[in-house]
């Protein structure tokens, strides 16, 4: 008796669109939840018949988050179907892209979508700022570093600007939202800190999306990547371009060990109890596509930076070699036709939207002992899985890689915590930080080295090949990582056109609705067990849910169009006389 | 080459953009100014949403005085305001907390949010905290679920017929627009931006999905995705397309708001025309390129590594109205052509299907949009479009056998 059905739509400070409903028992504990996509656009079927070297640019608008990363996977798909290799420059530079979108998009994760789940704001106007600066020294050190921008008068300052903002009683992008809940933990000057760093990593992401534009042409949605290479000749030549962009680099760098790392052991220890009692973990069940090519070789040949791998259970000691052809999707839960699990080169995608089920008090609820989301279910090798971070972290450790068992050590070690941890809401935030260190350390690794190659007169940025050969009858993938996690892309090309397109990526598994053995979706796991302290006020919720940086327009599959009537779309001429 | 095309082809790229009227006459701008003083007199005798002093916050971060009047002489520009008005924009940016904006996302990548947090001028956190009244926008705002919703009825009661409604993303009608929901309630997007769009001053689409349909409005523009102006009607409305739109044409318009309560001057497209008044290639940095016949023929070849023009491998900038060849990106860091991708006409209705493939023009062969049928762009019967395709390809041809570079020519039927 007496359980409740909170819904919660939409679920803001993410991309796209995303509901949740949750079932909470007597004591507040959830004991059923249900994540459901509710927009669709039909991208993959827009790419269906076009031009293979297109397709990049298309595909990219999937998402204005994780852009360039798609960009780059659908480039690679083709060069996959193609046999083509890029050369060294092209290589570098689009690890410096995608590495540079890392770090960019780890940060304003964790400061302007996440830290809010953590941070009151309201009561970092109580505090007092010189015990401030001495807070903030003390999570330095616990990062070994020097605290970041950390003096009275910067938290005046910063405490100020806010009171004047929150006296004026409209609050804006803050107003109504959970403040003074009891589920927030952090002290008054934490708070304080925290919110400073808020406001300067606004500062610096605007700086990280430069970097990105050196060598992208813009951010978001850069344009310089071609199927077998890439063409910002000269901002390869340039060395102060390069430079440029490693100083951006540093400075992201240095931010991340002096604020990001420690305000993950401030935040992590106020939360500490929910840590280690595993709140917000989940199914266990983890999985890499791996990514960044470290060497020239065809790029499933190459080494990596983050090894492909499988995980179940949280059983490190147990690694399986990731192989593509076990993904398959599954549509029982989902708004489309179908009853088989399919493997995305074949993957069918008839949309059957059956809409919400019952409406009381003008609230929708989702049918979901049927169809409820956009998102189809995952599956690898019959198991459902999570990406992202957390995974990559976990499969890095377990195949042994040593610069990653470094960092994930060096974290743990220096915070005094168990390994266990990490397998919780806490655990995925936390393993977000631990990768934008080495993302930034990597990046500056990477610029050096390009910059060395091209004074060492390597000028090479495109791979030629004969389209009319190559596009007869192909088929590729490009399977890497966004910063959410695994993010791959199938290609079928006949006669030099595209015949099928499919997009797995990190959403489309942590996202996804039930499947067809009823087993839960990754943010549905997270967040069976949790108890909320207030149902009103679900910041537990929203808390996990965004521990996985959910990306949903990326999730969101296809529609067929067979038999409706095509929209055409045609330009008002009299729209003018409307203004 | 036939004559009449190179006749064509002079013409096309002698005239000047034909677009804009970049100077009106002292008597329209004296007119203006008043027009414009007066608009920002009666906002200052108006409440204040927000008590920041804006000079305040410029000198406190450190900016002077003097770099922030040369972000404003930059601005005034961009709105094709002769210098006169500099200190009429300098003030609307000192306003700009005057007009509340509610933002909202439909069919969209969040790509225009993100490129609004890109903003350097102002700043991101001059604008969220201190410059722009904002009120709701989902991706950067505290509050979820019902607390959200109510953050959106609250601001659209308190400032009925004040704000300004940006739309980022596509609307879609098939399926009765089931495609997107939003809310409790299961809101359709149509219905959402029909009831926001009700009681707002005045409609903003930003990108190329809020106005154009933008990509999944691409054949066979699956969902039946439209942008904003075929849904709503009887407001003043402004597109500023793009994928995504730059951030310092989404400023431009907030502030042109404030100067003079209007919508700035539009073009048939209604976009402004202090932004999509000229063609990339009016002002791109590689025209001399194009007019000595210097073309990058294949990517990374010596062409490439000289910077030399790139509608060989299929830069639309000839067909584009945009002012990225002047302000370009993320604070003048680059844009597409500066990394010798060419344009892809991402301004212009319908972009995906017309423009958006790595061939120039004449050779591409593309999806028509009803489907099926392959046929080249030229058939399409695009009028102008296909005028400038000819006369450009003739010009390229025209200009490689002028240049010094000898060339094989290139098809252009």
């Amino acid at each position: 008796m007496s359980k409740k059905h909170l819904v919660i739509d939409p679920i803001t400070r993410i991309e796209g669109h995303l509901r949740i409903e949750a079932v909470i028992d007597e004591n507040n504990v959830i004991t059923d939840a249900y994540s459901s996509s509710t927009m669709f656009r039909g991208i993959e079927e827009i790419l269906k018949g076009r031009d293979p070297r297109d397709c990049g640019l298309l595909a990219m608008r999937i998402c204005g988050v994780c852009t360039g990363t798609h960009y780059q996977r659908s480039i690679e798909a083709v060069e996959h179907a193609f046999g083509v290799t890029i050369p060294k420059n092209a290589r570098l530079v689009r690890n410096l892209m995608q590495g540079g979108l890392y770090v960019h998009d780890h940060i304003v994760h964790f400061y302007h979508l996440h830290a809010l789940d953590f941070v009151d704001i309201t009561k970092a106007l109580e505090a007092d700022p010189k015990k401030a600066v001495a807070e903030a020294h003390k999570w330095a050190e616990i990062a070994k570093t020097n605290p970041w921008n950390a003096s009275e008068s910067v938290y005046k300052q910063v405490q100020e600007r806010v009171t004047k903002y929150v006296k004026q009683g409209r609050l804006g992008i803050f107003g109504n939202a959970y403040w003074g809940s009891k589920a927030y933990k952090l002290t008054p000057e934490q708070n304080l800190i925290a919110l400073s760093h808020y406001l300067d990593a606004l500062e610096l992401q605007r700086e990280l999306a430069k970097a990105l534009a050196i060598f992208g042409g813009k951010n978001p949605h850069p344009q310089s990547l071609v199927v077998g290479g890439v063409t910002c000749v000269q901002d390869i030549k340039n060395p102060s371009r390069i430079a440029e962009y490693k100083q951006i680099m540093k400075k992201a760098q240095k931010f991340t060990k002096e604020a990001y790392l420690p305000d993950v052991y401030m935040a992590g220890t106020m939360y500490a109890d929910e840590a280690l009692a595993g709140v917000g973990g989940g199914l266990g069940n983890f999985m890499s596509y791996g990514d960044f090519n470290l060497d020239d070789l065809p790029f499933y040949d190459s080494k990596k930076l983050f090894p492909s791998g499988v995980v179940l259970n949280k059983d490190i000691s147990k690694v399986f070699e990731l192989d593509q052809s076990k993904i398959t999707e599954d549509v029982t839960h989902a708004w489309y036709e179908g009853t088989t699990n399919l493997h995305p080169y074949d993957g069918v995608t008839n949309p059957n939207y059956t809409g919400f089920g019952k409406k009381e008090d003008g609230i929708a609820y989702l049918d979901t002992k049927k169809k409820y989301s956009w998102i189809k279910s995952p599956l690898y090798d019959d198991e459902r899985m999570e990406v992202g971070p957390l995974a990559r972290m976990v499969i890095g450790v377990a195949k042994g890689d040593e610069l990653i068992s470094k960092y994930v050590t060096t974290f743990l070690k220096n915070g005094n915590l168990p390994t266990k941890v990490l397998f919780s809401t806490i655990g995925r935030t936390a393993a977000r930080a631990i990768e934008t260190e080495l993302m930034a350390d990597k990046c500056i690794e990477w610029s050096d080295e390009l910059a060395v190659n091209v004074a060492n007169g390597d000028l090479s940025t495109w791979t030629e090949f004969d389209f009319d050969k190559v596009a007869k009858d192909a088929k590729g993938y490009g399977m890497a990582e966004a910063p959410r996690g695994g993010l791959g892309h199938w290609v079928k090309i006949k006669d030099g056109k595209v015949e099928n397109y499919q997009a797995v990526v990190p959403s489309t598994w942590n996202a996804a609705p039930r499947d067809y053995k009823e087993r839960l979706g990754a943010y549905e796991a997270s967040l069976v067990g949790t108890k909320v302290v207030n149902p009103d006020e679900p910041l537990e919720i929203i808390r996990t849910v965004h521990s996985f940086d959910p990306c949903i327009a990326c999730a969101v599959h296809i529609v067929d169009t067979n038999g409706k009537e095509l929209s055409v779309y045609k330009v008002d001429p009299l729209g003018a006389s409307r203004a | 080459m036939v004559a009449d095309s190179q006749e064509m082809v002079k013409k096309m790229f002698t005239q000047k953009s034909a677009r804009v009227e970049t100077n009106k006459g002292e008597e329209y701008y004296n007119n203006l100014y008043s027009k414009m003083r007066a608009r920002l007199d009666s906002l200052k005798a108006q409440p204040k949403l927000k008590e920041m002093d804006m000079m305040e916050i410029i000198e406190s971060e450190g900016v002077n005085r003097r770099d922030f009047m040369k972000w404003v002489s930059a601005t005034t520009a961009t709105l094709m305001l002769p210098p006169m008005f500099a200190p009429l924009v300098a003030e609307a940016t000192e306003l700009m907390n005057r007009v509340p904006v509610i933002w909202i996302e439909l069919q969209d990548c969040a790509g225009n949010s993100e490129a609004l947090l890109r903003s350097s001028a102002p700043t991101v956190d001059d604008l969220l905290f201190d410059v722009l009244s904002l009120e709701f926008h989902e991706t950067i705002m505290a509050a979820s679920g019902h607390q959200a919703d109510a953050q959106l009825e609250d601001a659209m009661h308190h400032f009925k017929g004040k704000y300004l409604l940006f739309v980022e993303g596509a609307i879609p009608t098939a399926m009765n627009g089931q495609y997107g929901t939003i809310g409790a309630s299961g809101e359709t997007f149509k219905e959402h931006l029909e009831r926001l769009a009700k009681d707002s001053a005045a409609v903003v689409a930003v990108g190329t999905c809020a106005t154009f349909g933008g990509i999944p409005a691409a054949a066979p523009n699956p969902t039946g995705a439209v942008g904003v102006m075929d849904i709503v009607k009887g407001k003043p409305l402004i597109n500023i397309p793009a994928c995504p739109a730059n951030p310092a044409n989404m400023v431009g318009v907030v502030l042109h708001f404030i100067l003079s309560g209007q919508v700035p001057e539009l073009d048939s497209l209604l976009r402004p025309k202090f932004a999509f008044g000229y063609r990339i290639h009016d002002n791109c940095e590689r025209r001399a390129h194009f007019d000595a016949g210097e073309f990058v023929e294949e990517w990374g070849d010596e062409g490439a590594k000289n910077n030399w023009c790139l509608y060989k491998v299929g830069c639309k900038g000839p067909m584009t109205f945009n002012n990225c060849s002047i302000i370009r990106y993320n604070e003048g860091t680059n844009w597409p052509i500066g990394v010798g991708r060419g344009c892809i006409g991402c301004s212009e209705p319908d972009f995906w299907d017309k423009y958006a493939y790595e061939r120039p023009m004449a050779d591409a062969n593309i999806k028509a949009p009803t489907g099926g049928v392959e046929k080249t762009v030229d058939e399409f019967g695009l009028g102008l479009l296909t005028a400038t395709t000819v006369g450009i390809a003739a010009h390229a041809v025209v200009s490689a056998v002028a240049g010094k570079k000898s060339e094989h020519g290139e098809d252009n039927e």
